[in-house]
């Protein structure tokens, strides 16, 4: 029909124009940062190196981003394990609480982050534990461990239930079968999961920003930035930190769709 | 599948006990936490363990909070509304009309932006959106313009949309093409015009999933302080701005914690009330 196709057309094009609007800021940000105006606009500018000089000859920025790389690279370490060990518990028992086990398991991210900002604030300087890169640590951690068991339990569906006690039958002791049988299946996952929850945690900041007192991440002096003024210096960061993430969510995606289509591999 | 095992060994314990222990005292001590600072007092700026009401009372008793807090909800509402109607039709091109291979790759791109700097992307509209940003030097192209965008409820709904299409069109992708093609053929062949066939047939047979869309949408705008804030112009302040607000400034942790409560009693009663909505059955 030719009205079915004029339809197709349509929606293809509002489809189209969705995305625009969703990578819009990506781009927007990319080109800005080499656009000599302060406050761009069109005609852009000319062309400039001058933002990402000056915010990489900022000392704080340097700062922050070796503490983001530490925040984010630990964070994705505890959280990957114990969203590896909530998705093993999940795919091979049943027990009493399981319920409420997985609600603990994946609630976190449906709280919003400023009042998870606030709780984690009140608690931690309860133990005198607030303002440190630790604080944020172990904050970033609940928050990434759903998405590291989200990720890991998708890997476990695709694994034989039968796998484990064939390996046992052999002879070979559940710590044993966990350290050469699942966790090797399960490896392009704790991979991905990596990758996922060093991203959420990289970008994080209002949690970041209530409990790490002077200890800034970049997602931190960013926001610290805006507060004062439109300053182009964002863009290049922004650039910068947008190519870490995406980097980190692409090899995650990546992992799991190529070990989902091939479930038989082990 | 699932092993049932009599007696839990400490294989089995050594399992589960990470997320209990970690996720216990630093989700749930925090937040059991936080109802128990709603009650404390700050003197000298200093927090004192009490259990006085006057937090709670100072908080609801006053017109600014109440103002606030139906202001935000009123946001979340629209930006629940908006972003779902936008998500829409693009969602229902990715399930219906888009090849299987073109379905995979949006969703790939869709989930990029979820897992990216929301801030910087928020930063980006904020120079899309001003008053001698990119939109407005367009529009006086045509001869038209400028128009005030930002720090306005506009630039709010920008922002949340911003935060949930993204999320909305996956959710309510995999809602829709979960459905049994055959059924709306049936409907289509039976004569059912296209519009009709969408609101009578595809719409409630995908209405677990576009609700659970919309809950995540509402979650996710009533919660956030930088749309409102940077793209808002924090005029009026939302409950989020105010615990940013009071909590930051004059370290009013519990009058924040009071408002964080609201928050959350908020939420669950639209949560719970949509998904029981959502998970109905039909019929009379």
């Amino acid at each position: 029909m030719k009205d079915d196709k004029l339809l197709r057309w349509v929606l293809a094009l509002y489809t189209a124009l969705v995305f625009l609007f969703v990578f819009a800021p990506i781009a927007a940000s990319l080109v800005f940062s080499f656009n000599s105006d302060r406050f761009p606009t069109i005609p852009l500018g000319s062309f400039t190196t001058d933002w990402y000089v000056k915010a990489f000859s900022n000392p704080e920025v340097w700062d922050a981003a070796l503490r983001s790389l530490i925040v984010s690279s630990v964070t994705a370490v505890i959280a990957t394990a114990i969203g590896f060990s909530a998705a093993y518990s999940d795919y091979r028992y049943d027990f009493v609480g399981k319920k409420a086990f997985l609600v603990l398991a994946l609630l976190p991210p449906t709280i919003p982050l400023i009042i998870l900002a606030l709780a984690m604030l009140g608690w931690l300087s309860m133990f005198n534990a607030s303002g440190l890169t630790l604080s944020i640590i172990i904050a970033h951690t609940v928050l990434c461990a759903p998405f590291a068991m989200a990720v890991i339990r998708l890997r476990l569906n695709q694994m034989d239930p039968n796998l484990e006690p064939a390996a046992w039958n052999l002879g070979a002791s559940e710590w044993v079968t966990m350290k050469s049988v699942v966790i090797p299946f399960t490896l392009p996952s704790i991979i991905a999961s990596l990758c996922l929850t060093a991203a959420v945690s990289f970008d994080e900041f209002a949690v970041a920003w209530f409990v790490s007192g002077l200890n800034k991440t970049v997602p931190v002096v960013i926001l610290e930035i805006l507060t004062g003024n439109i300053d182009p210096q964002v863009n290049a960061i922004g650039t910068a930190v947008f190519l870490v993430s995406i980097t980190l969510v692409v090899i995650a995606q990546v992992l799991v769709l190529r070990s989902a289509k091939k479930p038989e591999a082990a | 599948m699932t092993t049932k095992t009599t007696k839990p060994d400490t294989y089995a314990i050594a399992w589960r006990l990470p997320l209990i222990v970690w996720q216990g005292l630093f989700f749930v001590g925090p937040l059991l936490f936080m109802v128990a600072m709603s009650f404390f007092l700050v003197k000298n700026y200093r927090m004192e363990v009490a259990l006085q009401f006057s937090n709670w009372q100072r908080m609801l008793s006053k017109d600014f909070f109440w103002d606030a807090y139906f202001f935000t909800l009123w946001l979340a509402l629209l930006a629940t509304i908006i972003t779902s109607l936008v998500a829409f039709p693009a969602s229902y091109f990715l399930a219906f009309k888009a090849s299987e291979r073109l379905r995979r790759w949006a969703i790939f791109f869709l989930i990029i932006p979820f897992f990216t700097s929301y801030l910087v992307r928020i930063f980006a509209w904020q120079v899309i959106l001003a008053q001698s940003g990119v939109i407005n030097a367009g529009l006086s192209y045509l001869g038209l313009g400028p128009w005030q965008m930002l720090n306005t409820q506009f630039g709010t709904m920008v922002g949340y949309l911003v935060l949930c299409l993204p999320l909305a069109v996956i959710l309510q992708t995999f809602s829709l093409a979960n459905i049994d093609k055959r059924l709306v053929e049936a409907a289509h062949n039976l004569g059912c015009g296209r519009l009709r066939t969408v609101f009578t047939v595809v719409v409630p047979l995908a209405k677990t999933g576009l609700i659970v869309a919309a809950v995540f949408c509402f979650i996710l705008s009533f919660g956030d302080f930088v749309s409102p804030y940077y793209l808002g112009g924090s005029k009026p302040p939302t409950l989020s701005i105010m615990i940013v607000d009071t909590s930051k400034s004059g370290q009013q942790w519990p009058r924040a914690a009071v408002v964080a409560i609201m928050m959350i009693v908020t939420l669950l009663v639209v949560a719970f009330t949509a998904i029981g909505f959502a998970y109905r059955k039909r019929g009379k």
